[in-house]
């Protein structure tokens, strides 16, 4: 693994103001880097700003305060052309795979939107992304549309979607919370297999204790908001020091 | 593959199914959803029924109840005994008087089980009123309930919509247990919530359940959460019971293929190829 920072977020801040309600400090100067070809993982309860977090870093929700830099580029300074050229290094991974797919493309019109780009070859190189994410013969899958798809095959093609951009990180949000556990280890599995073939970093956003212990190298634990442990995924998920995460570790039920 | 039971003989059995057979049928198509399910909790037991989406765990929860969707499905085969009483024919009449005593039921999205525009407290009071019809003792007892499971009195005030999500299911556990059930089937009921609320709401129905003797039929696709809360459980497959016996047992000594491959992928842990463990095929068959 590569030593340099591909996404960082320097003292990144978020603020939401609800009419009539007190506002809501979302994020508060959270500092946090992925390397290039690192996995992370940002492991946090409902509420703790972690989707927040994600979505600023893909650029979805401008910052209130500080900066997200990705490859080298300050994402809040660039024109929206640069931005746009930018920002597809980096792809999310949606937890609804049937929300993120439109229900009257097929595959192949799903795919090939995704190659837009640079729209030569796209017949092969569809098949070449079906493939990639264990969908064979990938031909017979070309003209599906998503509902004839299974759960966990709509979930192949929407990474597959995410692939077509080459990107060089990952922001999955929860991509695991409504597949069972005969698919879990599936595309856990795949986005290992991808890691390893393209190298790409990912930037996993879960509230699933074990998957960040096993899948990550680095754990950022967030609460209302701030990251209050960091550290490598063993050490931190194994001997956390943080009040905070011993609860959240503790309330796991464990197979003995 | 059953193994001998850890509940003494003397325990009288509260609900039971035999060789249970439940279709689903629509105009062209019928999905079998359970086939020859033979279950049983007896009185003050913890049972877990355990499975994934798709394995008709859900479906033998709401045949317990009555709750089938009328007209698109029917019981095909075997027997529903409720306290020793045969309610496989049952007519929703019949299944009205039923309900809630002596078997309750908790669901995993509480929202959609409350109405949004009545009073917590008028919710629950209802459920109390079923069973229970002296108006004066109506409030002591709403504030009671609101007691057991550890809400403050001033709730009984709040909508459902102003309730966070632990304690949303907290008021459908008063509502369950206004009714006074012998038996709670809980279909997943922390699957919604986070791991530390999930942690309060099994440590409350424990408490619960020793408190009031209740027993407790919990259908969970979690095996970490049925390990710590259940005596014996059932593993649902494809439609079928595959394993049944002491939880214990089961899980460090499976003899079904598929618990052994659901414990293996339920432990999130890389195998020594440094992958993880996956099931092979394709398992679900019907809607769950």
């Amino acid at each position: 693994m590569a030593d340099a920072p591909l996404l960082v977020l320097d003292q990144v801040g978020k603020t939401f103001h609800r009419r009539g309600s007190t506002p809501l400090a979302a994020v508060k100067a959270v500092s946090l880097t992925v390397h290039v070809g690192e996995i992370v993982a940002l492991v946090g309860e409902s509420g703790s700003g972690k989707s927040t977090l994600g979505r600023i870093a893909l650029g979805l929700l401008p910052p209130d305060s500080g900066r997200v830099m990705f490859d080298g580029h300050d994402l809040t300074g660039l024109s929206r052309g640069d931005f746009r050229r930018v920002r597809t290094g980096m792809q999310p991974i949606f937890q609804d795979s049937t929300a993120a797919l439109n229900p009257r493309r097929t595959v192949r019109q799903l795919l090939t939107q995704a190659l837009w780009q640079n729209p030569v070859d796209v017949e092969a190189r569809c098949i070449g992304l079906l493939e990639d994410v264990g969908m064979r013969p990938a031909a017979r899958f070309l003209d599906s549309y998503p509902h004839e798809l299974s759960g966990g095959q709509r979930q192949r093609v929407s990474i597959a979607r995410s692939l077509a951009m080459e990107p060089r990180l990952i922001i999955a949000d929860e991509p695991l919370s409504g597949a069972d556990v005969s698919i879990r280890g599936q595309v856990l599995n795949l986005l290992l297999d991808i890691q390893d073939k393209r190298d790409v970093a990912y930037l996993m956003i879960t509230h699933d204790i074990s998957i960040a212990r096993a899948f990550a190298h680095r754990v950022a634990v967030m609460m209302q908001g701030e990251v209050v442990e960091v550290g490598p995924a063993d050490q931190v998920l194994r001997t956390p020091h943080h009040a905070y995460t011993q609860r959240l570790v503790a309330a796991v039920p464990v197979l003995a | 593959m059953s193994r001998p039971d850890a509940v003494s003989a003397a325990s009288r059995p509260l609900l039971q199914t035999e060789k249970l057979e439940i279709a689903y049928v629509s105009r062209d198509s019928t999905t079998v959803a359970v086939r020859d399910a033979s279950i049983v909790v007896h009185e003050g037991e913890s049972v877990a029924l355990v499975g994934e989406s798709g394995s008709g765990k859900s479906t033998i929860a709401r045949a317990m109840l009555g709750l089938l969707p009328e007209g698109s499905s029917r019981i095909a085969q075997g027997r529903i005994l409720i306290d020793g009483q045969d309610v496989t024919a049952y007519s929703p009449r019949q299944w009205e008087g039923m309900r809630g005593h002596p078997v309750a039921m908790v669901f995993q999205d509480p929202l959609s089980y409350l109405n949004p525009v009545l009073r917590i407290g008028k919710q629950i009071a209802e459920s109390v009123r079923r069973h229970d019809r002296s108006a004066a003792r109506e409030a002591a007892r709403v504030t009671e309930l609101l007691e057991l499971v550890h809400l403050p009195a001033s709730a009984a005030r709040a909508y459902p919509h102003e309730l966070s999500g632990g304690m949303r299911q907290r008021v459908l556990l008063a509502i369950a247990l206004g009714c006074r059930p012998k038996l709670l089937i809980a279909d997943e009921p922390t699957t919604a919530l986070d791991v530390t609320t999930q942690a309060e709401i099994l440590a409350l129905l424990k408490d619960l359940r020793q408190r009031l003797g209740m027993a407790m039929l919990l259908i969970s696709h979690d095996l970490g959460v049925v390990w710590e809360e259940c005596e014996r459980a059932y593993v649902m497959f494809r439609s079928r019971i595959v394993e049944s016996g002491v939880t214990r047992q089961i899980f460090s000594a499976p003899q079904h293929p598929y618990t052994t491959g659901l414990i293996k992928a339920a432990k999130a842990a890389r195998n020594s190829d440094n992958r993880f463990e996956t099931i092979q095929g394709e398992f679900s068959t019907a809607v769950d």
